[in-house]
């Protein structure tokens, strides 16, 4: 079954302060939606407020994945429903090896005693590693730690892959990483694709929307979506930067604080 | 003095016990003099811990232990600690004394000596005459008196010259009667260039309160290396006073593996004495505190040669209302040049009413060394739960992962295999998973 993933009207606060003033978007399973905007205009508060973190409150609006509530979920319901965040800065974790860390991630999925078994798991972890060109000592290190910005980016995608979400947010998974690194990324994302899985991917450059092609592309500002459109209107605002669009909407600064 | 000891035993009772388990007269001597001392001397006084309330009269009285004959035999509650070992060097102390030892031939023929520490006393007595009480000494404090007059059964290990051991050398210490005094002594002299693992264990099953007052003394010649590794577990009712202390001639190396998973109260001082050109300390401890444990873990290393390095760590979990002061002493004395001290204490507390105190010290006499010190106390990071959650780990796994993995980078370097398991599952218990 195709995944469909709707919001509507969804609204966040940090610390008291509204961030999100109301984002609908929906999507389905196959396509690939881009988000573009500005700094601090709520990209990366969308993508927290979706997978539940702590610091975030939604205060009006909702987020279904195939019908169900997400936002009545605990952040690893969310997870295990299908939802899937590449974080725009991955937190480090000593102590946790990469692959203990994945293994739990993987059994949290299973049935208790239908745990996969090491050997299965590292093999498979071992293919995906290589399809990311990493080197398999990543396994044995500690989660994140120490890893350069393009290699936490990188274990991203491999968390990814190894957990085979339904609905995947990468929320600026191309910062950091090198061309050679972009073209690799971007081949594990695409091989990923299929008529089961949304991708919704937030970046601020075209660079990346040239690998993984999208179908939709939605503009943030004042934490709302205030243009959507299809592929070309990623490579306008490449050319052309984000004036038009503030000028076409009458937007004279453009972050979250302000309302239009 | 203002506290006036309680002595445990009078002179009499004493010297008639000593005479009657046939030790040496100098043996005898030495237990009545400590017991001297004892009336004259204080409790330790130990970093923001009063160790007064901690049944430190509670010694009980000495009470022979029933042999065992074969390893079958043993008590279920180390059962699973000496599984397999019928071939193994082992020593088991049951409350007042041994009640198993077993050293391989082979060792035997090369001159090791494993015994427990009262029969090497009249067996090997000017061996043992000559280190006993060298490095943990009567005088320091009330505790260390008593501890001279009272120690029973123990553990006497002698490496000599060129010997080297591959597979460690075993003893558990075990109290299940508390009205038996638990007062083991143990004693390691690894002579020159030799090299031994030893392993113990400290178990207690007793419903009633007890003390054990232990002290560990390792004197490590030239060029030897000593890895001394230790588990305690004591239950809720034992209080725990230990002292450990290694004197390193040059070129020599001690290890400390320390285990703190005890369920009562615990004292604990470890010390390196780096007193050879050379010599080096290396000192591991994971502890895990829990109910209202009251804590104090003292690690220490003290240079006089040149060129020593020493290495301390402290790792230390408190959950529920445990209370912990951890301390860690570097002491580079004047002429011990190129000395290189380093300490790490971590705290990490799982609930609001526990506590923890990392005190790092350095005390340096000498210009020409380094040292450094790095020490932290902190919570679970959200961040990082939220982090693991967000893959779909439960809240209380995600919790579990992160703190084991506190706890990883030092237990992931002990080099014994089955310590480290034994730890893991220590571990688990204490915090109730
Ligand atoms: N704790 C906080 N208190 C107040 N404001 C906050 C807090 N955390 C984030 N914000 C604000 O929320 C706004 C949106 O931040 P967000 O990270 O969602 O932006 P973004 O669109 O992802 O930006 P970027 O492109 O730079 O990643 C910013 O103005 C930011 O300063
Ligand atoms: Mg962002």
């Amino acid at each position: 079954m195709a995944a469909e993933f709707v919001i509507e009207g969804l609204k966040a606060t940090i610390e008291g302060k509204e961030i999100l003033k109301g984002i609908n978007l929906s999507m389905k399973g196959g396509e690939i939606h881009a988000i573009m905007g500005p700094n601090g205009t709520g990209k990366s508060t969308l993508a927290s407020a979706l997978m539940g973190h702590p610091k975030y409150e939604v205060t009006e609006g909702t987020a279904t994945l195939e019908g169900e509530d997400l936002l009545e979920m605990a952040v690893d319901e969310r997870a295990r429903a299908g939802l899937f965040l590449a974080m725009q800065y991955p937190s480090e974790i000593s102590g946790v090896t990469n692959s203990d860390f994945l293994r739990s991630a993987i059994n949290a999925r299973r049935e208790e005693g239908n745990e996969i078994s090491l050997i299965r798991f590292i093999r498979q972890m071992e293919a995906k590693m290589k399809e990311l060109d990493m080197n398999p000592e990543f396994l044995h290190r500690y989660l994140n730690e120490g890893f350069s910005g393009g290699e936490k980016k990188r274990n991203e995608i491999l968390q990814m892959m190894m957990l085979d979400p339904k609905i995947v947010v990468l929320d600026e998974i191309d910062s950091g990483l090198d061309i050679d690194a972009l073209k690799i990324v971007a081949e594990g994302v695409n091989s990923m694709r299929s008529e089961e899985r949304g991708f919704l991917v937030i970046t601020h450059y075209q660079r990346l929307l040239n690998y993984i092609k999208p179908d939709f592309v939605h503009v943030m500002m004042q934490g709302r979506i205030v243009k959507s459109g299809g592929p070309e209107l990623a490579q306008r605002l490449e050319a052309e930067g984000y004036e038009w669009i503030k000028e076409e909407l009458g937007i004279e600064d453009e972050t979250v604080g302000q309302e239009a | 003095m203002t506290t006036q000891t309680i002595l445990p035993v009078d002179a009499k009772a004493l010297s008639e016990l000593s005479q009657s388990n046939g030790e040496p007269n100098w043996l005898q001597a030495s237990r009545l003099s400590a017991l001297e001392l004892a009336a004259e001397l204080g409790l330790p006084k130990l970093e923001k811990t009063k160790i007064d309330p901690w049944n430190v009269d509670n010694y009980g009285t000495y009470k022979s232990s029933q042999v065992l004959t074969d390893l079958s035999a043993v008590p279920a509650s180390i059962a699973e600690l000496v599984k397999d070992q019928e071939q193994g060097n082992l020593i088991i102390q049951r409350n007042s004394g041994a009640v198993y030892t077993h050293l391989s031939p082979e060792l035997a023929a090369q001159g090791v000596i494993f015994t427990d520490l009262q029969t090497a006393a009249r067996e090997h007595g000017e061996l043992v005459q000559r280190y006993l009480h060298q490095a943990v000494k009567p005088e320091e404090h009330s505790i260390a008196a008593l501890h001279a007059a009272l120690w029973n059964g123990g553990v006497f290990l002698y490496v000599p010259k060129n010997v080297v051991i591959e597979t460690p050398l075993q003893a558990v210490l075990l109290t299940d009667d508390a009205e038996a005094a638990f007062v083991p002594h143990i004693l390691i002299v690894a002579d020159t260039n030799s090299s031994v693992t030893y392993v113990d264990n400290y178990v207690s099953d007793k419903a009633e309160a007890g003390l054990h007052n232990g002290a560990v003394e390792v004197f490590v010649g030239a060029g030897a290396h000593v890895r001394y590794a230790t588990v305690h577990q004591l239950g809720a009712d034992t209080a725990d006073i230990t002292y450990r202390r290694a004197i390193v001639d040059n070129d020599g190396t001690i290890e400390w593996i320390v285990g703190e998973m005890n369920y009562g109260h615990t004292a604990s001082d470890t010390k390196s004495i780096l007193k050879g050109n050379g010599s080096s300390s290396d000192a591991k401890v994971i502890a895990v505190g829990s109910g209202s444990q009251k804590l104090n873990y003292t690690t220490q290393a003290q240079h006089f040669g040149k060129n020593t390095p020493s290495d301390m760590i402290t790792r230390a979990v408190m959950r529920e209302e445990a209370n912990s002061i951890i301390n860690g002493i570097t002491k580079i004395e004047k002429g011990a040049t190129r000395a290189d001290g380093q300490q790490t204490e971590k705290v990490l507390m799982l609930s609001p009413k526990a506590r923890g105190d990392a005190n790092p010290i350095l005390l340096i006499d000498e210009d020409d060394v380094t040292a450094g010190h790095a020490a932290s106390v902190g919570q679970v990071n959200p961040e990082q739960v939220y982090y693991l959650m967000s893959r779909g780990i439960s809240r209380r796994d995600a919790e579990a992962l992160i703190i084991y993995g506190f706890l990883a980078p030092v237990v992931s370097q002990i080099p014994l295999e089955g310590l480290r398991t034994q730890l893991q599952s220590l571990v688990e218990r204490k915090l109730g998973q």
